[in-house]
């Protein structure tokens, strides 16, 4: 079950940032997308994750298979990292969240409010949603921001046991993580203008 | 379905939750219109079932801009869109959960402040059952508001224009079969039609939230 992307093409805000974007990610690898602000990163992860229709394309083994993680954590501040991710668990349909806990250092901090905690805690609390969701491909869009080198390290750590595993990840991220993974450099996939732009939903946009 | 309910129910009961918001504002509204309107205990009486109805409209209402935006700002929608739950019963669940914290207690603390506007005795039940049939539309039909504006700015103002309108035939049979049961006359025709409302909102309604919310969250 590998997830395919054919010439798949995006739109942010009625804009197309991106246009032909084709990849295979086969069962245990990981991709890692490049390009600089604005090119349209987080618009294609948003895409594969469901969350909008791509314009053109056509994408294949992403549904009910992809745990999404954006620059939100998703977490609520008045509730413990515990009950977050019991929560999140329920969502899914599992139970377990004692090794997403111990994966990324939190049973220290299980019964904190997430609200009282660092950007960093609260987003090693962020990442360790993603392991109590039991989903074979993770997204995550830059995910080590605010990670101190010690919390990218059990991030990176967490992705690799991920994919040994039989999991797939698809990341954007600028900083070297040290896991062996293709790379796709999404500048030269500029979306030129063309039919597509102004179409007919753009007056609302 | 369970765990989000329960975590609504949780979240609205911790600090900044903003359960009993509503209340307050319900029982402040009702203390109020006696002042305005003078110690005139007749008119109080004949008045009480559409002041009653008005104030729990709006308790509802002041509670609506929570109910959605809050998850937006912190990812939990993104999260939630991509989960194994289909988000129509997302929302169903989440309009429940508004019900539980927002319409169940001002159908539990509406017959208290029926006395203060002096409304008669034979009306308090119509009332209770009244506001019992017609609060669940008044949160599933805010639950499609608040899908609709969730991604605006300061979109509270702009929702209630949306939702008040909608509210209205909820507002027309809840105050009248109120007003009947308290003059003695037979309130049934409009209770039926008000739980006509409340089922067809809890049964479409939910679809049409989560278009909207698809729509705003792409």
């Amino acid at each position: 079950m590998s997830l395919r992307l054919a010439d798949i093409a995006v739109a942010r805000g009625g804009v197309p940032v991106l246009s032909g974007v084709s990849f295979n990610l086969p069962v245990g690898k990981a991709l890692i997308l490049r390009g600089p602000n604005g090119s349209g990163k987080t618009t294609l992860l948003r895409t594969i994750a469901g969350l909008q229709p791509p314009l053109s394309g056509e994408i294949e083994g992403a549904v009910d298979a992809v745990a999404y993680a954006g620059h939100a954590d998703g977490l609520k501040s008045m509730l413990s990292v515990a009950e977050n991710l019991q929560f999140w668990a329920a969502v899914y349909g599992q139970h377990d969240i004692a090794p997403a806990l111990e994966a990324y250092g939190l049973a220290p901090l299980a019964g904190r409010l997430t609200g009282t905690l660092s950007a960093g805690q609260k987003r090693r609390a962020g990442l360790a949603r993603l392991m109590v969701t039991g989903r074979p491909i993770w997204i995550l869009d830059e995910p080590t921001v605010s990670l101190d080198t010690d919390a990218v390290t059990m991030f990176a750590n967490a992705v690799q046991r991920h994919l040994a595993t039989g999991g797939m990840a698809l990341l954007a991220t600028h900083i070297d993580l040290g896991i062996e993974a293709q790379v796709l450099d999404v500048a030269p996939l500029r979306a030129v203008a063309s039919e597509l732009h102004g179409a007919s939903d753009e007056a609302f946009l | 379905m369970i765990a989000l309910l329960l975590r609504d129910l949780k979240l609205a009961l911790r600090a900044g939750g903003g359960f009993g918001l509503g209340l307050a504002f319900f029982l402040i509204l009702t203390v109020l219109v006696p002042f305005s309107v003078g110690p005139q205990s007749a008119l109080l009486s004949s008045i009480a079932p559409g002041i009653l109805w008005l104030g729990a409209l709006l308790a509802c209402l002041l509670s609506l801009d929570r109910l959605l935006a809050l998850d937006f700002e912190d990812g939990t929608l993104d999260v939630l869109a991509t989960a194994p739950l289909p988000l129509e019963a997302a929302l169903a669940v989440k309009g429940l959960a508004h019900w539980i914290t927002t319409g169940l207690p001002l159908v539990l603390a509406a017959p208290f402040l029926g006395v203060l506007l002096n409304l008669p005795p034979e009306g308090f039940g119509w009332l209770v059952i009244s506001l019992l049939l017609g609060t669940p539309a008044l949160s599933m039909i805010g639950t499609f508001g608040a899908a609709l504006t969730v991604g605006i700015k300061r979109g509270g103002l702009l929702m209630s224009l949306l939702v008040l309108p909608l509210y209205v035939p909820t507002l027309i049979f809840g105050a009248e079969a109120a007003r009947r049961g308290a003059i003695g006359m037979d309130a049934e025709t409009p209770l039926f039609l008000l739980a006509g409302i409340s089922l067809g909102s809890i049964a479409l309604l939910p679809f049409a939230a989560a278009a909207a919310l698809r729509m705003t969250i792409r």
